[in-house]
């Protein structure tokens, strides 16, 4: 976002999301400060004390977890019957194997569908929301899309059992059960998923959608581009870093969603984070209590092969923008 | 230039722009009428408010609504306290900082609630297995006080924090802040007041939208609390809720208004600072 030429007024910059424009978008629109002011930078030692208590708080909340699950996966429980601590893989390839499998396998399946839908679906109606010439449109869905993202868990599977669940309203209203439809399917929980993805897709990339230049729009049509030709060549190239971005999200979101799937279906459609909460509330064998540290590092390796695949595609296309 | 793009704008119908709010309407707005009506019919062709009412004197409720208030709030306020320094820092200072924070920021992303409650199970355990004879073990029974517990707070932060670093770091995007704190500078203001006055009312929206997040996050969260065995309003709602179906989707309902009604009051509050500073 930082190939303007020229500083922008404040009013243009505003003028992106079409009119009346969000005051708090409208900023001195020369994100590309020059390279001189961009090495006359304060003193870079004071600037570590800035990201300190991130820092420390991070080592606490995120690296002793960490630890625990390392430390955990690898060692036999305390309830062994050869005593707690020893160095094993047991628990590793027991999580590997079998049911444990099939939900690891589903999980991945069902998280890579719904965020592709999510992504796909998004992003038109993000755009057509921030083009919106009503204000009022785009901040209602703004914040309806800030309740729904994170509309997940419990409740939202008890509204989706009352709308589409077999004695949902729709469902015998509609007659649903004549075409086959089911709730507790893995089609059913993707459905469900989307209710809360969608807005987080819309959450994440209006912002980048507001970032899109009115002028970048008017440069193409005055060279001729049609609309397709703008979006092909200038928006999306542009969008593509947020897009990915968003796309993790989520995968991410989806991946890790537990109380929806366990309120709603149980474990009748197999997905690893239902499989972690029955192994840590001791639905496991005597013995096997790490195994739910091994699951869980089965997820948390499966959420670092995706970034690994994202992080250089991402990188690759903001390379341009900076 | 603003008026080419709304002559532009007014030129042209744009049926597919309805079309796609149309649909998105139906899909968002039919499971919640369809829930508010599940959660009054009687089956006997009338309507009736007794799931509502019953809830109201339902035992627990307000402490679960409480402890869920509280910890939102808690980390909110935890969460902008050590992110904003942060990525301030980045910006004004070393950029070499902005690819550490992104990667801590990122990381809680890429480890699944469901993975994160695992470790901290892990690590609570230490408590009573190396500490039980030690002063330390104290802090293993501080940070799990139902009244409010530390523990969740860490977790909801840690939860939380790529959510508000993206939100923080798009508003950052948009604004110039070496530019901003120099004008400032020049102008004599000291750091603080440079921050305080100049960079912060510029990220007034995505400061809102990260507590928009946090706070949303931090209601609707279930995962950990319940596995931990705590009692916020997620956790009780779905305790209470199991035992009668229609109840069971009238709280729901009354989940979801409070979450809206919880932004909505965050965006008014907004809304006036933001024309405060205008005028």
């Amino acid at each position: 976002m930082t190939t303007a030429p020229t500083p922008v007024p404040t009013s243009a910059a505003a003028d992106i999301s079409g009119g009346g424009g969000t005051p708090g978008t409208a900023t001195p629109a020369s994100p590309a400060a020059p390279t001189a002011s961009r090495r006359r930078r304060a003193g870079g030692n004071r600037a570590w004390l800035g990201a300190l208590p991130l820092m420390v708080f991070f080592a606490v909340g995120f690296g002793l977890p960490a630890i625990a699950i390392a430390i955990g996966a690898f060692t036999t429980s305390p309830d062994a019957p050869s005593g707690g601590g020893t160095f094993t893989m047991s628990n590793l390839t027991a999580s590997l194997q079998g049911g444990y499998l099939t939900a690891l396998l589903g999980s991945v399946k069902l998280s890579a569908l719904t965020a592709l839908i999510g992504t796909v679906i998004g992003l038109p109606l993000a755009q057509a929301v921030a083009t919106s010439r009503w204000r009022f449109v785009r901040e209602a869905v703004q914040s309806g899309s800030g309740v729904l993202a994170n509309f997940g868990g419990v409740p939202l599977a008890f509204m989706f059992v009352a709308t589409l669940g077999n004695a949902g309203e729709v469902t015998t209203g509609l007659g649903l059960k004549k075409y086959g439809w089911s709730l507790y399917t893995f089609d059913g929980l993707a459905v469900v998923y989307l209710y809360f993805l969608i807005p987080l897709m819309i959450l994440t990339i209006t912002p980048a959608l507001e970032g899109l230049r009115v002028q970048w729009r008017e440069a193409a049509a005055n060279n001729g581009a049609t609309t397709f030709q703008y979006w092909r060549h200038v928006a999306l190239p542009v969008l593509l870093p947020s897009l990915l971005g968003g796309y993790v999200l989520l995968f991410g979101a989806s991946f890790a969603a537990y109380a929806t799937a366990e309120a709603m279906v149980g474990s009748s459609i197999p997905l690893i984070s239902m499989q972690i909460g029955d192994a840590l509330s001791g639905n496991v064998l005597v013995g096997q209590g790490n195994l739910a540290l091994a699951l869980g590092l089965d997820m948390i390796v499966v959420a670092c092969l995706v970034m690994a695949i994202y992080l250089p595609l991402q990188r690759r296309s903001a390379k341009w923008l900076s | 230039m603003a008026q080419l793009t709304s002559q532009t704008a007014l030129g042209r119908l744009r049926p597919g722009r309805a079309g796609v709010l149309l649909l998105a309407a139906i899909y968002f707005f039919v499971p919640m009428g369809a829930s508010i009506w599940f959660s009054i019919d009687d089956y006997h062709g009338g309507i009736t408010f007794n799931a509502y009412t019953k809830l109201l004197g339902a035992p627990g409720f307000l402490d679960a609504l409480y402890l869920s208030l509280e910890l939102a709030a808690a980390t909110v306020v935890v969460l902008l306290l050590i992110l904003v320094p942060a990525l301030l820092a980045a910006r004004l200072g070393s950029p070499r900082l902005r690819p550490v924070i992104e990667v801590m920021c990122s990381l809680p992303l890429v480890v699944p609630v469901v993975a994160l409650t695992t470790g901290i199970v892990g690590v609570l355990r230490w408590g009573p297995e190396y500490f039980a004879n030690s002063p330390f073990f104290q802090t293993f029974v501080a940070i799990q006080n139902p009244d409010l517990p530390a523990v969740l707070l860490i977790a909801y932060v840690l939860m939380a924090l790529p959510f508000a670093y993206r939100a923080l770091d798009g508003g950052l995007r948009g604004v110039d802040v070496v530019t901003l704190v120099e004008a400032a500078r020049n102008c004599g203001a000291s750091y603080p007041r440079a921050v305080f006055s100049v960079v912060l009312p510029n990220l007034r929206s995505a400061l809102l939208s990260a507590s928009v997040l946090t706070v949303a996050l931090v209601l609707g969260e279930f995962t950990t609390a319940s596995i931990l065995g705590f009692q916020p309003f997620s956790v009780w709602i779905n305790s209470y809720g199991k035992t009668d179906g229609q109840m069971s989707v009238a709280v729901s309902m009354i989940s979801l208004l409070v979450v809206w009604v919880v932004l909505l009051l965050m965006s008014v509050v907004g809304n006036r600072g933001r024309k405060a500073a205008r005028s």
